[in-house]
């Protein structure tokens, strides 16, 4: 009564492992075809680029670009354009914005895109990057000229290379 | 090592070992969420931009973490059984399932109420938050198929099966975030080192995930002590140990 591998023990060692392989392949064959599906939202670059819907329920998303946000003084309808930092989308909504929503900030606004080319939103999420840290602290980045950009240069990374895959594509 | 795990698959050496280290864990698990929860929900700093209901994550990602690991641990358990047939390993596996759909519970439900003021929407059908959720009907798939057959043994191959091939869902949880877009931001710690937040914010936080791991240990650890006995209850060693202790 050992642990050691004996030949029956190996026989089923490799017919789990190779079921567990195969559910796998299978999971990630899958995964792969739907990935366009599975993105939450399209990014500038993708709608710039014809692939999102006119006139039907979409998500799109990018960073408020810095000076854009424009407020209406009278009413609620707020208008501003979303950038990959390679292509911009303006959108136009009407309603109150997360708390976090501001300029440099992740957003996903969900709405039609009208035949213009801008997107009229129902709704406005803000996103948030993996980085926290105490007011002080960030007070103190700021005023030493960094600021926490990491998102935004995966951003402008991935904008890049969904740009380089739809010229490949053609081509 | 090997000698040491060669003895934990009797169900009696277990119950011996398990005796003398669950007190540990307890106390670990105690002292260090008592610890982890007053330092950061008292006196770690407030987030930059999202001001106190950033400290929810010292109860979202140590559930998260718990969570994955419980499903893993369930799988290793699961094919340590079907490969040797050793029936300490599906009671591990049959115990950790109930606190692993409870731990992805509180990550599903502290995510929820974490979304509502930062992103504006309790629940969005992102990768990560669906993979998450398809996570806990795993879980409850397990507990379910473990349930539903009359003959243990072959409930504890089907849940086994299910344990082992579900675990595909794990790197699908932990990458969802790089691979697709997704309302949820990436992982604040990774493994290359990089830790998207200063010393006085992570350090609850690490405390609070391994006070998290102890209990998971020293839960699992008492319940499958339970079990043993449940399940050896005919053996001569259970019948002289409950019958010393009248």
């Amino acid at each position: 009564m050992t642990l050691s591998l004996t030949p029956k023990r190996k026989q089923r060692l490799f017919v789990i492992l190779g079921l567990v392989a195969l559910a796998a392949i299978a999971v990630g064959l899958t995964l792969y075809a739907l990935r366009s599906n599975i993105n939450l939202f399209f990014s500038p670059v993708q709608i710039a680029a014809g692939d999102a819907p006119l006139e039907r329920q979409i998500r799109a998303g990018g960073m408020v670009k810095e000076g854009t946000v424009a407020r209406d003084p009278e009413s609620l309808d707020v208008a501003f354009v979303v950038t990959d930092y390679v292509d911009d989308l303006e959108v136009r909504y009407s309603g109150i914005l997360p708390d976090l929503f501001r300029e440099g900030q992740g957003v996903v606004v969900v709405g039609e895109l009208q035949p213009q080319g801008w997107l009229r939103a129902d709704q406005v999420l803000a996103r948030h990057d993996e980085n926290y840290m105490p007011p002080e602290v960030a007070q103190a980045l700021e005023e030493a000229g960094y600021a926490p950009e990491d998102y935004q240069a995966k951003a402008a990374e991935v904008g890049k290379r969904m740009e380089a895959e739809q010229q490949g594509a053609t081509q | 090592m090997w000698a040491f795990i060669n003895k934990l698959r009797s169900p009696k050496w277990f119950y011996a070992i398990s005796e003398r280290l669950l007190p540990w864990f307890w106390v670990a698990a105690a002292a260090l969420i008592l610890v982890g929860s007053v330092w950061g929900l008292a006196f770690a700093p407030a987030d930059y931009q999202q001001g106190n209901s950033f400290r929810i994550i010292y109860v979202h990602v140590p559930a998260a973490f718990l969570a994955q690991s419980i499903f893993v641990s369930m799988a290793v358990c699961g094919l340590v059984y079907m490969v040797w047939k050793i029936k300490v390993a599906d009671m591990v596996a049959a115990m950790v399932a109930p606190l692993g759909a409870a731990m992805t519970f509180i990550s599903l439900f502290s995510g929820a109420v974490w979304g509502v003021p930062t992103w504006g929407t309790w629940w969005m059908w992102d990768a990560r938050l669906t993979s998450m959720l398809i996570l806990f009907f795993l879980y409850l798939g397990v507990i379910a198929l473990r349930g539903a057959f009359a003959s243990r043994d072959s409930a504890s191959r089907a849940a086994s099966v299910l344990a082992m091939v579900g675990v595909i869902n794990i790197p699908i949880i932990k990458y969802s975030v790089d691979w697709w877009y997704t309302l949820h931001q990436p992982a604040t710690f990774t493994v290359t080192g990089r830790v998207g937040m200063p010393m006085e914010m992570w350090a609850p936080l690490l405390i609070m995930v391994l006070g998290f791991y102890s209990f998971f240990i020293a839960v699992t650890l008492m319940r499958t002590r339970s079990e043993i006995l449940r399940r050896e209850s005919n053996k001569r060693w259970v019948r002289e140990l409950a019958g010393e202790r009248h």
